[in-house]
């Protein structure tokens, strides 16, 4: 088997904002005193006079990036998932949502995968507070190529952005040469009859793992990648459920407001069919090495397997 | 300022304090304590300082004005309405279904309001990434924004100050509405924010005190701030909360009631009859 390219995704931001600051002088970013960990150190160093460092004051970020966006800039402003969608929710509610201002949250270490920092800057509950703000898009994307194209796609979309990157390494699992991303669009990576399994992020890779099991005991399965979770994907939604059936989410999110439940609930009131949500069963993660963490809270190709069949008996 | 050009503010400031009690007293709910203590820093703003055109409020070097004391939107509506960037008649649809006027300022709905604001502590922040962005622009334009004393107790204000003077936003002034009364009692009592002035001073800010309801010390102090290069510059501006309407003054229990129509009867004669006085002046 050829040796996969792995890269983790905050890595991705900030080479797309280098990137798109060559072309864009209204792009300007802003950091809590994690330019070396969310990546936007790699902007900085491209644009120094773009680049502004707020301190540790989350809330006091994302209401000067409102501000700056009220000039007419557009504001990538990055800190931890925990932290600008966490501790900075009702500054992102009230200074960016209500006034529907073009400020994007690069969020960074979103999820378990943070790894040895403990539960504390293990943010499993971003997609449920972005979610539940009106006009605001949550994305997270699966890969390098796609995560790179969806920055690129939150500059050019006039409103409020969330994007969710990760800490870990993952596989790179697009092509960039027939890559084409668009904000509220998923993508069947692999069709199938049997059953859909609907994940983002770094469980995007193990559901094609998955798949690839599941077929070898007869199991067909059609893979979707879903990196918009706001607004989601409706027509392939139910698509799947209308072709396979049968639906698994996954996410590395709480079971509690993210991916799952919104499937769930448009699926509940449109086609219902049977679901089964994988992500962190309302639990606080711990210390630990990312992968050894994400086999143990089930976020890994073995559970999806094991729930697919489940489903399927 | 001339003599007249001052008695002209006087005027335009006893109007605004009407604009505030007919807008609340119609919307039966609002801020009026808070509206009237900084109704003479918001005609101050809107007849004499801000670089604006109510034909073009979103004229790009605009001078712009947030209100971090959302609440008191009345006063910033009631000044607006003057300067004709709408129908004076639109003050009284305050907090109504269907009014572009809402409880807290909207910047997508009212013309001339430049941020939304409302959560307390926020609004600061906001004129603070204007500031910032103005610089980065080449935008000669100057950010002000108005504070609530009780506000200032809010966190975030003091990561907005230190983020302000950090980035040298000398383009910033930050005005603090010292009525010395919050919901729940006075400052004092409720969390004391003393010593204003020398807090800020701490945070590197150069600061004025004045008395807010005097147009020459408000004059004094913000052509100091324009000419003050290298860090923000502050205004704490003692002021008597309710101003203008006797039985409101001093009294924390107006800072979010509305006058019942004996009461609007009678702060509208109190208003009027000081109109008359400056008029005759």
């Amino acid at each position: 088997m050829p040796e996969v390219k792995k890269i983790a995704t905050r890595d991705s931001y900030g080479n797309a904002l280098a990137a798109l600051g060559a072309e864009h002088p209204d792009l300007i970013v802003f950091d809590a005193d994690l330019s070396g960990a969310t990546k936007t150190g790699t902007f900085k160093k491209a644009f120094p006079d773009r680049h502004f460092n707020c301190g540790i004051a989350e809330g006091n970020m994302i209401a000067v990036a409102a501000g700056a966006a009220a000039m007419g800039l557009v504001p990538f402003a990055s800190s931890f998932a925990m932290f600008a969608a966490g501790r900075a929710f009702e500054q992102v509610r009230n200074s960016i949502g209500y006034p529907h201002l073009n400020v994007k949250i690069g969020a960074t270490h979103g999820g378990i995968s943070v790894g040895e920092d403990g539960a504390s800057h293990q943010c499993c509950e971003d997609f449920a507070l972005m979610r539940s703000i009106p006009g605001m898009v949550v994305m997270s994307p699966s890969d390098d190529v796609e995560a790179r194209a969806m920055v690129k796609a939150a500059y050019e979309y006039k409103g409020p952005v969330y994007m969710r990157f990760g800490r870990a390494a993952v596989p790179v699992i697009h092509q960039e040469e027939n890559y084409h991303f668009q904000i509220g669009k998923g993508e069947v990576l692999r069709d199938g009859s049997d059953v859909a399994v609907i994940a983002n992020g770094l469980l995007v890779a193990e559901a094609l793992e998955a798949a690839d099991t599941l077929k070898e005991a007869g199991i067909s399965v059609r893979v979707i990648n879903m990196p918009t979770i706001k607004p989601l994907d409706e027509a392939l939604v139910l698509k799947a459920a209308e072709e396979c059936g049968k639906l698994v989410t996954c996410e590395e999110h709480s079971i509690l407001g993210g991916l799952g439940e919104a499937v769930c609930g448009f699926l509940s009131e449109n086609r219902p069919v049977p679901v089964r949500r994988i992500g962190v069963m309302d639990a606080f993660g711990h210390s630990g090495p990312a992968a050894a963490l994400l086999k143990q809270f089930g976020l890994c190709a073995d559970h999806i397997v094991e729930v697919v069949k489940d489903l399927c008996v | 300022m001339t003599a007249l050009e001052k008695k002209q503010l006087m005027i335009a400031a006893c109007q605004v304090r009407m604009g505030v009690i007919e807008g609340v007293h119609a919307a039966k709910a609002g801020h009026p304590g808070g509206s009237l203590s900084a109704a003479d820093l918001f005609t101050y703003l809107y007849f004499r300082a801000l670089n604006i055109d109510p034909q073009d409020p979103q004229k790009q070097d605009r001078d712009r004005f947030v209100l971090s004391k959302g609440h008191t939107a009345p006063g910033l509506y009631a000044a607006l309405a003057l300067r004709s960037f709408f129908p004076r008649e639109e003050l009284t649809t305050l907090r109504q279904i269907g009014s572009r006027l809402q409880g807290h300022p909207n910047m997508n709905e009212t013309p001339g309001v430049d941020m939304s604001t409302g959560s307390l502590g926020q609004g600061i922040s906001a004129a603070a990434g204007m500031a910032l962005a103005a610089k980065y622009q080449k935008n000669p334009c100057r950010v002000y924004t108005l504070l609530g004393d009780g506000e200032i107790q809010e966190g975030q204000v003091w990561e907005a100050l230190m983020f302000a003077h950090h980035h040298k936003l000398d383009n910033l002034c930050v005005i603090i509405d010292n009525n010395g009364l919050q919901i729940d009692g006075a400052i004092t009592d409720v969390m004391s924010p003393y010593p204003i002035a020398d807090k800020l001073k701490a945070f590197g800010l150069a600061v004025a005190e004045i008395d807010g309801h005097d147009f020459d010390q408000m004059e004094a102090a913000f052509a100091k701030a324009r000419e003050t290069t290298g860090t923000p510059f502050a205004i704490v501006m003692k002021t008597t909360k309710g101003k203008g309407v006797s039985y409101m003054e001093n009294q924390a229990g107006w800072h979010g009631k509305a006058p019942n129509d004996a009461e609007y009867e009678q702060a509208m004669a109190e208003l009027k009859a000081r109109l008359a006085e400056v008029e005759g002046m």
